[in-house]
């Protein structure tokens, strides 16, 4: 059971848990500031990135493909302002608008393109690839300190853990100053903080932070981890560093037990073959979620009447 | 070019014409009943609704083949989408009203979950039983090869339904839309008629899965209105823009993808309805890009040519070079910057017209007429003639002058 866990079960199961909270930190702030939405459209118009950066580039690196994608993302956020502004459309229309045309675009590249040759499909790009990401070299726990087997690992895990590092050191640095801009815009501006400069930074983290997941596990997890755990955790407390606890906590359950129910699940119900990982985490998400929409103790809005 | 115009005639076989014709109905309800839903502001809501179709159309699949029967049936498959996508709707609605999150968190949490979950039932489909190709993935991005007459008319009769329903209850829908609160102080059911918007929209979805995909059906309910939108002001009339709009997009989408291979049906109707959206934002009359900038480039001169005028009269230097391009431009000034016969009567005019505003503003302190000096309106349009010959009178001075020896 060891050997084989450690083969096949320990690197993408990290790699979900790394993924699924680099996603889920800057989410608490962007659905503090309503801008929850942005994670979906970022990770539509990832696909369209991956696919010009093939096209330039003609392969399929990690490095040309991070960089596309976040030229797309930051496009995204451009085009949506553009509109908004240009067009004084309201934002999210401006937003449906942006992500769809992106999105039809990159699908159209890619059936235009001759990508049989290589992995690069929409399906993939939508679900993952999250169980094969193993770890070949591995014989059994030992190899954690076996230099050789340990130059084996898949390479997303460093690079997700990397992105995953920068997030969470990104948000300490600059956590009094989100802190402060995401609930009192106002009063950030008055102190002379780069009010802009913050939401885009923010928007930008999460753009990063969406392109690196989305390599490792598809844009299903991307999307939901950027809103359910820290919607679920803001059911759970008053309090931002609370949230950002709680948020974090439900990340990791939701990539393990997600993770789990869908390799062993099957097995346990008498199936043979195990399930889409990337589609049981997110639905592990959801699930914590509802629980925390039914019982969270702060579910409920406090003060306001029911809107209309 | 000739497959392109035998595509748009209908020429280019059996399969494409019930394509195009399929596609432009689907794109006329989508258009129409995505007006509502745009003018309501809740336009992403479509994103969680379309999103949340897949789990029905895999459930679907597997309870048919449990029954006993193909599993690919079109009608069946639409009504587990519909069946997903209802409870998906009401998720987002519980979540908005009941618990502290906005609506666009609950839009994204499910999305993203329904979406997972019915990744997961697919996975299962695909290992339930080897040797049956469900091919339930072409509802991701649509899949327009091989469809069938019967599929053509559930579009057909589903999009006419669509299109009646939202013409029947237009005006209710406009009233929610523009101020739900007077709505529902006059009697008018909101969370009913907000079910009802979104039930279209759900229809909509769900027939737009066999051509468009399950992806891409957003840009169908967003893309035509926030389109037509920029052709009126008028809710009444949006619906049929929106709805025009979107028909043609569906028809000429569908007619390009059939001239040529490798051009997949979905995604090439997005692109024609971004295309029209990209015209409109820059060429449409009153609120395009370019007629605001034509706007602004005129009012710039108006006030150039007055304010390089009223220099002219108090014999001021102009050194503003747009100033001196208006004035030459118009013969008011020669070369050398000297005012001409004309500049010089035109100048002694605006002077007079500058001066006569003076007073009237004076005398009309608190009247709204006062009120409408912006330095750039001619007296004569605001006040009438035996006002005018009034502020002259007060005026006195320079008539006297003119009058002179």
């Amino acid at each position: 059971m060891g050997s084989e866990f450690v083969m096949f079960s320990l690197t993408p199961m990290l790699i979900g848990v790394l993924a699924s909270v680099a996603c889920a930190l800057p989410g608490n702030f962007l659905i503090l500031r309503r801008q929850a939405l942005i994670g979906d459209a970022i990770s539509h118009v990832v696909l369209p990135g991956i696919v010009v950066a093939f096209l330039l580039t003609g392969v399929v690196a990690a490095i040309p493909m991070l960089l596309g994608a976040a030229g797309a993302a930051v496009v995204a956020v451009v085009l949506i302002e553009a509109i908004k502004r240009l067009g004084r459309i309201e934002p999210g229309a401006a937003m449906g608008v942006t992500f769809t045309t992106l999105f039809a675009g990159g699908v159209l590249l890619l059936e235009q393109s001759d990508t049989s040759s290589v992995h690069l499909d929409v399906e993939h790009a939508l679900m993952g690839n999250l169980e094969s990401l193993v770890w070949l070299r591995a014989t059994d726990w030992s190899s954690l300190i076996d230099p050789w087997a340990l130059a084996g690992v898949p390479e997303e895990l460093p690079r997700i853990a990397v992105v995953c590092a920068g997030v969470i050191l990104l948000t300490l640095v600059f956590w009094r100053w989100l802190k402060i801009s995401t609930f009192d815009e106002g009063f950030a501006q008055a102190l002379g903080l780069p009010v802009g400069a913050i939401g885009m930074g923010l928007v930008i983290t999460a753009a990063v932070a969406a392109v690196a997941a989305f390599d490792a596990v598809g844009s299903i997890i991307v999307i939901a981890m950027f809103i359910c755990p820290p919607a679920a955790a803001r059911m759970m407390t008053n309090g931002l560093e609370r949230q950002v606890w709680w948020s974090v906590l439900f990340a990791v359950i939701s990539a393990v037990l997600g993770y789990v129910l869908a390799g062993y699940g099957p097995l346990w119900l008498g199936g043979e073959n195990a399930v889409s990982a990337a589609g049981m985490i997110a639905t592990v998400s959801g699930i914590i979620l509802a629980l925390a929409c039914a019982f969270g103790p702060h579910r409920a809005r406090v003060g306001a009447r029911a809107e209309v | 070019m000739t497959p392109l115009i035998e595509a748009l005639l209908l020429q280019a076989g059996y399969n494409a014409a019930l394509v195009a014709v399929g596609a432009a109905l689907l794109g006329f309800a989508a258009g129409a009943a995505g007006t509502f839903l745009f003018l309501r502001k809740r336009a992403l809501v479509s994103d969680a609704v379309a999103h949340a179709t897949l789990p029905g159309v895999g459930l679907a699949f597997i309870a048919m083949v449990w029954l006993g029967g193909d599993g690919r049936n079109l009608l069946g498959l639409l009504t587990g989408s519909a069946v997903t996508a209802g409870i998906g709707l009401l998720a987002v609605e519980w979540m908005t009203r009941r618990t502290r999150l906005s609506e666009d968190a609950a839009i994204g949490a499910v999305l993203s979950v329904f979406f997972g979950l019915g990744i997961v039932i697919l996975t299962v489909i695909q290992t339930m039983s080897s040797g049956r190709q469900a091919g339930l993935e072409s509802f991701l991005l649509g899949s327009t090869a091989g469809m069938l007459f019967q599929d053509a008319i559930v579009i057909a009769v589903g999009g006419s339904l669509a299109v009646l329903a939202t013409w029947v209850m237009r005006r209710p829908m406009t009233l929610v839309a523009f101020d739900a609160e007077y709505a529902a102080a006059s009697g008018v059911n909101v969370p009913g008629i907000d079910r009802l918007m979104m039930a279209l929209v759900m229809a909509v979805t769900v027939i737009g899965l066999k051509i468009v995909g399950l992806i891409l059906i957003v840009a169908m309910l967003i893309i035509p209105p926030v389109t037509a939108r920029f052709w009126t002001e008028r809710s009444q009339s949006l619906i049929w823009y929106a709805g025009g709009i979107g028909g043609v997009s569906g028809y000429l989408g569908a007619a390009f993808s059939a001239s040529a291979p490798d051009l997949p049906t979905g995604p090439i109707i997005v692109l024609v309805a971004a295309l029209l959206f990209l015209l409109s934002l820059f060429l449409a009359p009153a609120r395009g890009v370019a007629a605001a900038v034509f706007r602004h480039r005129r009012f710039q001169r108006k006030v150039h040519r007055r304010q390089g005028l009223l220099a002219l009269a108090r014999r001021e230097p102009i050194h503003d070079e747009l100033t001196l391009r208006v004035l030459r431009g118009e013969g008011l000034i020669r070369a050398d910057g000297v005012a001409t016969e004309t500049g010089r009567a035109q100048a002694a005019k605006i002077a007079r017209d500058e001066r006569r505003w003076d007073v009237a503003r004076e005398i009309h302190q608190d009247t709204g007429l006062a009120g409408r000096y912006d330095g750039l309106t001619p007296i004569e349009e605001v006040f009438a003639p035996d006002e005018i010959a009034e502020f002259d009178r007060r005026i006195g001075g320079p008539r006297a002058k003119r009058e002179g020896p």
